[in-house]
């Protein structure tokens, strides 16, 4: 622990923080606070009076058959994407370990795609895979694969989360580059000559050395995947086809912004944010136990 | 149960660094190998081509008569430890130690045993529950020596493993690796630059500089007949005194023997040198005067840091000393116990 810093000044330390305690209370706790009295607020229909029902919004939108699928498609995006975005980093941050020349352009190319908009990915991706004009589209057809994510919901989901994924593993790449480095050469070594074999070693060493590195990842890639995946889904299937790709973000939007019922909206992104910080709670309480710092 | 030969080998890397410029060595069965030299000399590269972590240039290197050049650290049934101990931070000691049985298949039970038995010769029980992080220096230490011991492998390698400790720890630790060593009968590489370390440990003391073996041999032949005055100013505590000759003869030297023509350099221990010695014993041999500019009693003996012929030379002498600083003394040496080198360095 490093020592503690006594400010003599009893006022001056608590103006050092209130920059970053202002923006935290302008544009998180303030919105939020307003997502709440908003999500027990029902408007008439033309928008120009509301009226107090308490829990009635949320009652709705949890007996809502729409909303019950999306809490679904949710969960399958965002454990495919977690899955898929950390698997594939983590795999290619190994591959990266291993390259001799050039290493440094290698990474610098890994990290490229974190610098592409959401939108823009999700645009590339739906150009690549469009059934009529998406040259790798083409190549799926001549695999022999009926590829339609316009009709096709599973193949919809598969497209998303592809492209979701493929923005995040640039991140996660990037942290499990440096988490591979912070082990010491000396255990690979010793595991080497104690007979374990390349893969035996990955498993039973690195990877449970990298267990902080993957935890992070692991709560950053689900909110990740909750919440800043609306782009990629707004460009590529825009929720659909019926409503096989309409994330809970997803349906906030469209409750709120396209259909503007407010008080659904709200009430939404209010569970929603239940649900993202039981997630996190849950993660930290009992992934945590088994990761091993230093 | 084991030899290790080394025939002509050499490290070249990538970038065209020789660190290993042919070297040869052949261990004994059951011996203790020590490769001592300063940082830089290739002696842990030399330790890690044995070990299979680094591949060999040229060259051979044998284990138990077969050559092993081509074949990974995993095959090459040898144990190794550390500098910084290599623990595996998420395991339990007990882990620590299992770790290699378990990866050769062995038996639940048998690895138990083997484990709780080396454990007690370590005296390491009270510790199996433990994590690396809980460990003192010293307990790492031992954990580290019982991992290699465990598996009761062809060949043990050290690399400094008595660095990180200090220095009566050391000392402890060093008797007792010495007595393992020679209990297990384990053929071992043990690499060090400290030459304390090295003369206690060896059976076979290598010598090595700059990627060559400068000597190799018994450390008390080595100690007596150092063929360089690279060897006599790395081996012996503190190193031997060497005085620079101009044609034969000794700046300021009372008495000199004779002197073969291409020497340049003379040497003489500072624990051969006498203080004011019969002078009949003294026949043949070299006599100076020498001002005193330094004492440093260390109980046991004392070591006096004097100018003389042209360069510093330490004296040790026994016990208290009554020897002030600007004293000047009459220092004598045998004949016997003079070393000569020519002017490349080597023994004359």
């Amino acid at each position: 622990m490093s020592p503690r810093v006594v400010f003599p000044n009893k006022i001056l330390p608590y103006l050092l923080v209130a920059p970053q305690l202002a923006i935290t209370l302008v544009f998180f706790y303030w919105p939020a606070s307003q997502a709440l009295r908003q999500s027990m607020l029902r408007e008439d229909p033309f928008g120009l009076s509301s009226k107090f029902v308490w829990f009635d919004n949320f009652k709705k939108v949890l007996s809502d058959p729409n909303y019950l699928n999306s809490i679904q498609v949710t969960a399958i995006f965002s454990i495919s994407v977690a899955a898929v975005a950390m698997g594939t980093a983590l795999l290619l941050a190994v591959m990266a370990e291993k390259v001799v020349r050039s290493r440094g352009l290698y990474r610098t190319l890994m990290i490229w795609p974190y610098a592409v908009a959401p939108a823009i990915a999700g645009m590339l991706w739906l150009f690549l895979f469009n059934p009529s004009i998406g040259s790798l589209a083409y190549g799926l057809r001549w695999l022999g694969i009926n590829w339609d994510p316009l009709l096709d919901g599973s193949q919809a989901m598969a497209l998303v989360v592809a492209a979701a994924s493929w923005k995040q593993i640039s991140y996660n790449f990037l942290f499990f580059v440096a988490g591979l480095q912070a082990i010491p050469k000396t255990l690979i070594e010793a595991a080497a000559i104690d007979g374990a074999k390349p893969f035996k070693r990955f498993w039973t060493i690195v990877f449970p050395l990298l267990a902080p590195t993957t935890f992070f990842l692991l709560v950053v890639n689900t909110v990740y995947a909750f919440f800043d995946t609306f782009g990629i889904i707004h460009a590529v299937t825009g929720g659909g086809p019926g409503k096989a790709t309409e994330t809970l973000v997803y349906k906030v939007y469209n409750d709120g912004f396209v259909n503007l019922i407010l008080g659904d909206s709200a009430a939404q992104s209010v569970i929603l944010m239940i649900i993202v910080i039981a997630l996190t709670a849950i993660q930290f309480r009992y992934v945590e136990k088994k990761v091993h710092y230093g | 149960m084991a030899t290790v030969d080394l025939k002509d080998v050499r490290k070249v890397y990538p970038g065209g660094v020789e660190a290993v410029k042919g070297v040869s060595i052949a261990i004994p069965d059951k011996a203790l190998c020590v490769l001592v030299g300063p940082s830089g000399c290739g002696k842990s590269t030399l330790l890690r081509m044995i070990a299979g972590l680094e591949t060999i240039s040229a060259g051979t290197c044998s284990i138990d008569g077969k050559v092993v050049n081509t074949i990974g650290p995993t095959e090459r049934d040898i144990a190794m430890v550390f500098q910084n101990y290599a623990l595996y931070p998420h395991m339990k000691v007990y882990d620590n130690m299992a770790y290699g049985l378990r990866n050769r298949g062995m038996p639940k039970d048998e690895v138990d045993k083997r484990v709780r038995g080396t454990a007690k010769t370590l005296e390491l029980e009270h510790l199996l529950e433990r994590r690396p992080r809980e460990l003192s220096g010293g307990q790492r230490q031992r954990v580290a020596m019982g991992r290699a011991i465990v598996r009761n492998p062809k060949v043990f390698l050290f690399d400094e493993p008595l660095s990180n400790l200090d220095a009566k720890l050391r000392g402890q630790m060093r008797v007792e690796i010495k007595n393992l060593q020679r209990k297990l009968g384990v053929t071992s590489v043990y690499v060090t630059h400290d030459q304390l370390e090295a003369m206690t440990l060896a059976d076979v003391l290598v010598v090595m500089n700059a990627g060559l073996i400068e000597q190799q041999g018994a450390p008390l032949d080595i100690y007596e007949k150092p063929s360089s005055t690279f060897v006599a100013s790395f081996i012996g505590a503190p190193p031997m005194n060497l005085l620079p000759l101009r044609s034969g003869q000794l700046e300021g030297a009372v008495t000199l023997p004779a002197v073969a023509d291409n020497a340049a350099t003379l040497g003489f221990r500072p624990e051969d040198c006498e203080v004011g010695a019969d002078d009949a014993a003294l026949d043949g041999g070299l006599r100076l005067m020498a001002n005193v500019a330094g004492v440093e009693p260390v109980g046991a003996e004392s070591f006096l840091y004097c100018d003389a012929a042209g360069g510093r030379i330490v004296v040790r002498v026994p016990g208290r000393t009554e020897v002030r600083i600007g004293d000047q003394l009459p220092i004598f040496a045998r004949r016997e116990k003079l070393h000569f080198f020519g002017s490349d360095g080597k023994r004359v």
